[in-house]
């Protein structure tokens, strides 16, 4: 809401530093998210008159301009503009005006001819954002050539800060309404302005009708006679205003509607009491079928049910004595009934009208005005009467004959009586952690109208009709308590370190989460961040047959799935590094991927309007996942990557499975991991398929990308990965001994069973580990030569030579019962 | 039938036959202008037609045609077999058992990585609290209508639901599922489960991803990552809630940073209040970045709205609380002054490499 200070000014007397009103503006919870000065750097900014205009030698944008400047001497300017003549006024920035935005104004010299200053748009001048040529004063602007620019337009220099209100503040959406938080701040008194009372005479009731038949929605119809209306421009000061305000000037009658709704906060609707059929207002649901075409010239079907929840179509409209459907209620009129320049009689209507109706309509017509802005956050249903006045007061000013007549209509619909709420005894205390007397809190309260009283077990406080945002109950304290610590100033409030015995910490899954990026930031890895809505066609590269979660409303068409697996975006991130040449790079993601509720069992929740309805969620897996990207990282290097990982996190035996490969890996160089004693698979290791990084990389020489996919909700189930016990082992201070052990070793039987196989075998096994793989040669299709240094060792002995040949036997019988043959 | 296409069928079945003979795709490369090319007997075919009468070269040209489709369909089966035995061939020879491979025989260079700059920065914050005697707690990233909105007391076409632009996700009746704006959500599983188990009080903070539907400029994405308080327990005052954002912020941004509260609404808390923090441009002598008033706001919070406690079985009159929240990229952006956020999620190596 954009708030002048000079408008602020005339409700209560303020400081003269702009920097103070900010900041007690910013204290109340009125955000300042803005402050422009107008009418500055009109300094030496003066009316001149034209006096010749001359083409300049070689130039076609560009002439030479004499001017009276009221000096003794003319003028001499070169101008680009062509839209004035000989005898126009116009705005001459002379040498030395720094105009708004800085622009500095020097003689200059233009194809030979020197400049004295320069004649300025209206946008040069930050009047306005015409730019369309030199800003030609009105001729019947009575103007001297010399007189200072701001003199001959009455333009006074102003603030306008643009504040950020609350939705909780309907009151606050009105010039008065900030007004009166000022002064409560500055301590000083609220100022009236002018306000016409209704003529005597005959009574309205005889001229016009209101009939109210939807009184749960609508809380007040008043209905108002003008007679005696000249519609023409507004007073300068009243357009200078609303523009001020960030509105258009448009006719006295509109300009009067707006100024009231931007001071009072109580938007009015004029109609052409001519154009109304019977005179008479009526509010009412509007019935399916009905439409209505806006003032905006669009044509709207009314009551028909929205999508979202809770919209069942309800539309309030202001049909005529005829029945016909002229205006949407609180959000904009209809073109029928508009105000026009023949317009002599006035119907103004000024009401409160449901704010959760009206948040509705507003959301399902995509309509939303100045208007239901106010109406949907809460108007004051006691303003309106007096908003009238105000308005009637205003646009008096351009139409002397102007008369209000007499007892305008009011009829009263249902409203919510203001909240009564009472604090008990130091609850303001209490609940801020800060001494606050009670007297203190009731003269704040009472400052914004809130009426108070002491009872027996407290201050009982009732809010004022423009709060309609005050609860009752618990809720209600709060808000009561909230305007009191506001008001107060939330920088007095006290601070104070709360301690309690429970100790911080985090899961198990947070840690092991920050194991595994440990691990990988050890490895050479780079974290990335890929993006969670993707386009169909990626999700596709993966899962072809997956159902897809699409976001409704996405931001683009390729933004619109959610993603299904890690790997795309990470391999077209590792290619767009290729790209760039910065590629040689490992990346990991640790993020959430989504599965469709009717392929994955999914999550139940709560949900529905009232959360009444059970929905069934998304399934959330979080991955992580690594693409080995650097030259000569394969599929060799993902799996030592994986070892490093499953040592980092004790796991027992996770073992390497052959296993089909699903899309995006390669076909024969991809694997499960698979806990051994529980069967459940951990993740996937490997390499991407090279028919998918060969167009990703492009021309250049053929790369291998190494890939792991880690599933961290099996990985942080230690049913399902377990981890090795915490018992540390103290090894024995006698030397160990090791053999090596090759076996001819069947194509079927995995490195690591057979490795198992060997551990088990001796209580004096320390350890075993694969250190060669040979094919080929002597041994043959269908095996492979598996070496294995064996250590062993025994608690309280050096084990003597014979013990370790009879262990060498027991392994070899181990190797054998697998179908491993000693090489 | 007799004709220059007598003996189109066999011709075609000729060629069909020498198709299925082919093992390579260079063969077949180099055979295909012979089968369905100029030097296809197709072709010479094609040119005895010219003296036939119109009808009889139409019904010929026709038919001919169609044997040519039959053997151009032929070779392209053949090609994609050939395409698919090369791939099957190609693979089988790179065939890699990785139960086989030997951890000391894989080459590795040593070289530094880099955490995420968002990670490292929700582990740090997540440290300043855990150390304050905080739990870190999580929550989908899926949510209901319900959890996001209406039990924090937003109720569907509340005006403020404008304040956060909206993901829905094509679930449900319209509009009932989000991607969530907040990790609010969190708050409410946490003190239902609480209320549920009687393991109240709460001392939590919920770092997470969250949505909203905003252009990506330099200073906003449409996936950012916050991280919210939430304390329920008995006597839990205004004062404590300034406090505990006083001391977080000492102890993420630096002692001499002072904290401002100020003003504002939530429909989940009352009183509420924007914090702001001392400009960590300009220190606070005013510049651009804080518009010359030496602030920086920095995040939103305020006491437990008792509507909101209600919503979920906690009796308002026994227990009270706070919350609090703040981006986590946006922290980051602050530290490290970066200028365009959208470099977060290009996964430059350039950009990922400054961060340790």
């Amino acid at each position: 809401m954009r708030a002048p200070l000079s408008w602020l000014r005339e409700f209560v007397d303020l400081p003269d530093d702009v920097g103070v009103v900010r900041d007690a503006l910013d204290d109340l919870g009125l955000v300042v998210e803005g402050i422009e000065q107008v009418g500055e750097g009109l300094d030496h900014v003066v009316v001149a008159e034209v006096r010749e205009i001359h083409p300049i030698a070689g130039a076609d944008k560009i002439r030479r301009v004499v001017v009276d400047a009221g000096d003794p001497e003319p003028v001499e300017v070169v101008c680009g503009a062509w839209n004035f003549d000989v005898g126009d006024r116009v705005p001459l920035a002379r040498v030395g005006a720094v105009l708004p935005g800085g622009f500095e104004i020097a003689r200059r010299s233009m194809r030979g001819v020197v400049s004295n200053g320069m004649l300025c748009s209206s946008r040069e001048l930050g009047l306005s954002g015409d730019h369309r040529g030199l800003m030609v004063l009105d001729a019947e602007l009575v103007t001297t050539p010399g007189e200072d620019l701001r003199d001959a337009l009455g333009l006074a220099a102003d603030t306008v800060f643009d504040l950020s209100v609350g939705a909780n503040r309907p009151d606050a959406w009105s010039i008065r309404g900030v007004a009166r938080d000022l002064a409560i701040r500055f301590d000083r008194p609220m100022c009236d302005v002018a306000r016409r009372a209704p003529s005597s005479g005959s009574p309205t009731s005889e001229f016009a009708g209101a009939v109210l038949e939807a009184p749960d929605l609508c809380g007040r119809l008043t209905v108002s006679v003008l007679r005696g209306v000249r519609v023409g421009p507004s007073p300068a000061w009243i357009a200078r205003r609303l523009e001020l305000a960030g509105m258009r000037p448009i006719s006295n009658v509109v300009d009067a509607s707006n100024i009231v709704m931007l001071e009072l906060g109580q938007p009015t609707h004029p109609y052409d009491l001519d154009r109304v059929a019977g005179a008479t207002l009526r509010v009412r649901r509007a019935r399916p079928g009905e439409t209505l075409e806006t003032l905006d010239g669009v044509v709207r079907a009314l009551a028909q049910p929205g999508r979202g929840l809770g919209d069942t179509g309800e539309d309030v409209v202001i049909a005529d004595g005829e029945d016909r459907v002229i205006g949407l209620a609180g959000i904009m009129g209809g073109a029928a009934t508009e105000i026009s320049d023949a317009t002599t009689t006035v119907l103004l209507e000024a009401a409160h009208f449901d704010p959760m109706t009206i948040a509705r309509s507003v959301k399902r017509h995509g309509l939303r005005s100045e208007a239901s802005t106010r109406f949907e956050r809460g108007v004051d249903p006691e303003l309106a009467l007096e908003a009238v006045g105000r308005f009637v007061a205003i646009l008096a000013l351009s139409c002397p004959e102007l008369e209000w007549v007499a007892a305008p209509l009011d009829v009263r619909g249902e409203v919510a009586p203001p909240s009564r709420v009472v604090l008990r005894a130091g609850e303001v205390t209490r609940q801020l952690g800060t001494e606050i007397d009670d007297d203190v809190a009731r003269r704040l309260l009472e400052g914004l109208g809130f009426v108070t009283e002491v009872v027996e077990d407290g201050i009982a406080v009732t809010a004022p009709t423009s709060r309609p945002d005050v609860r009752t109950g618990a809720a209600g304290r709060a808000d009561v308590v909230e305007e009191v610590a506001r008001l107060y100033s939330y920088r007095k409030l006290a601070r104070r370190t709360p301690t309690w015995p429970s100790p911080g910490g985090m899961t198990d899954r947070q840690l092991l989460r920050r194991r595994l990026r440990d691990a990988l930031v050890g490895r050479g890895v780079l974290e990335a961040w890929t993006a969670t809505l993707v386009s169909e066609a990626q999700v596709r590269r993966t899962h072809p047959d997956a159902r897809l979660v699409r976001v409704t409303n996405p931001l683009a068409e390729d933004e619109a799935v959610l993603r299904t697996s890690l790997i795309p975006g990470l391999l077209d991130a590792w290619a767009r590094n290729v790209a760039r040449g910065t590629g040689d790079v490992r990346l990991a993601e640790l993020g959430v991927v989504f599965a469709h509720p009717d392929d994955a069992p999914g999550r139940f929740t709560r949900g529905g309007e009232g959360g009444h309805t059970t929905l069934a969620l998304p399934r959330e897996t979080e991955l992580l996942t690594v693409v080995l990207g650097q030259p000569g990282d394969d599929a060799r290097t993902a799996v030592a990557l994986w070892r490093v990982l499953a040592e980092r996190l004790r796991l027992e035996d996770v073992v390497v499975r052959a296993a089909p490969a699903p899309r995006e890996w390669h076909p024969t160089r991809s694997a499960e991991l698979v806990d051994r004693a529980s069967g459940v698979l951990v993740g996937r290791v490997g390499e991407a398929d090279p028919d998918v990084v060969a167009p990703l990389i492009g021309p250049v020489a053929p790369r291998r990308a190494g890939l792991l996919e880690i599933d961290l909700d099996v990985l942080s189930d230690p049913a399902s990965a377990r981890r090795r016990p915490d018992g540390a082992i103290v090894p024995s201070r006698f030397p160990s001994a090791s053999i090596d052990l090759a076996f001819v070793t069947p194509a079927g039987v995995p490195a690591a069973d057979l490795a198992n196989a060997l551990r088990g075998a001796s209580d004096l096994v320390e350890r075993v580990e694969l250190f060669d793989v040979y094919r080929g040669g002597a041994i043959g299709e269908g095996a492979r030569s598996l070496a294995y240094a064996v250590r062993m060792s025994a608690a309280d002995r050096t084990l003597s030579e014979g013990e370790v040949a009879q262990a060498r036997d027991v392994l070899i019988a181990a190797g054998e019962r697998l179908g491993a043959r000693l090489r | 039938m007799t004709g220059p296409l007598e003996n189109l069928d066999a011709v075609v079945n000729g060629l069909l036959g020498e198709v299925d003979t082919i093992a390579s795709i260079e063969e077949l490369d180099a055979r295909e202008p012979a089968l369905a090319g100029r030097r296809s007997p197709l072709a010479a075919l094609q040119k005895s037609l010219g003296g036939l009468d119109p009808d009889a070269r139409r019904d010929a040209g026709a038919r001919l045609q169609a044997a040519r489709a039959r053997v151009e369909a032929a070779i392209g089966d053949c090609r994609r077999r050939l395409a698919a035995a090369e791939r099957d061939r190609l693979l089988e020879a790179d065939r890699l058992d990785l139960g086989d491979v030997v951890t000391s025989t894989v080459p590795d260079t040593l070289r530094a990585g880099h955490p995420g700059l968002v990670a490292r920065t929700q582990a740090e914050l997540e440290d300043v609290f855990v150390a304050m005697g905080f739990r870190v707690a999580e929550g989908p990233e899926v949510e209901s209508d319900w959890y996001n909105f209406e039990a924090l007391n937003i109720p569907p076409a509340h005006p403020a639901r404008g304040m956060w632009d909206t993901f829905y996700v094509d679930l449900g009746e319209p509009e009932t599922v989000v991607l969530r704006t907040h990790t609010s959500p969190t708050q409410v599983h946490l003190m239902e489960t609480a209320v549920r188990d009687g393991s109240l009080p709460i001392h939590s903070v919920m770092p997470g991803r969250c949505y909203r539907r905003d252009t990506p400029d330099a200073r906003h994405l449409a996936a950012f990552h916050q991280v919210e308080g939430l304390v329920v327990d008995r006597g839990i005052t205004f004062a404590d809630l300034a406090g505990v954002i006083e001391t977080f912020t000492r102890a993420y941004f630096g002692t001499d940073v002072e904290t401002r509260l100020r003003p504002s609404y939530f429909p989940f808390t009352e009183p509420s209040a924007e914090f702001e923090i001392t400009c960590q441009i300009c220190h606070g002598t005013g510049c651009r970045t804080c518009s010359h008033t030496g602030w920086i706001e920095l995040g939103g919070c305020g006491m437990l709205d008792p509507a909101v406690l209600e919503a979920v079985g906690i009796d308002p009159d026994e227990w009270s609380g706070f919350a609090f929240g703040f981006g986590i990229d946006r922290c980051a952006q602050m530290r490290h002054e970066i200028a365009d956020m959208r470099a977060l999620t290009e996964n430059d190596a350039r950009f990922l490499e400054q961060f340790s």
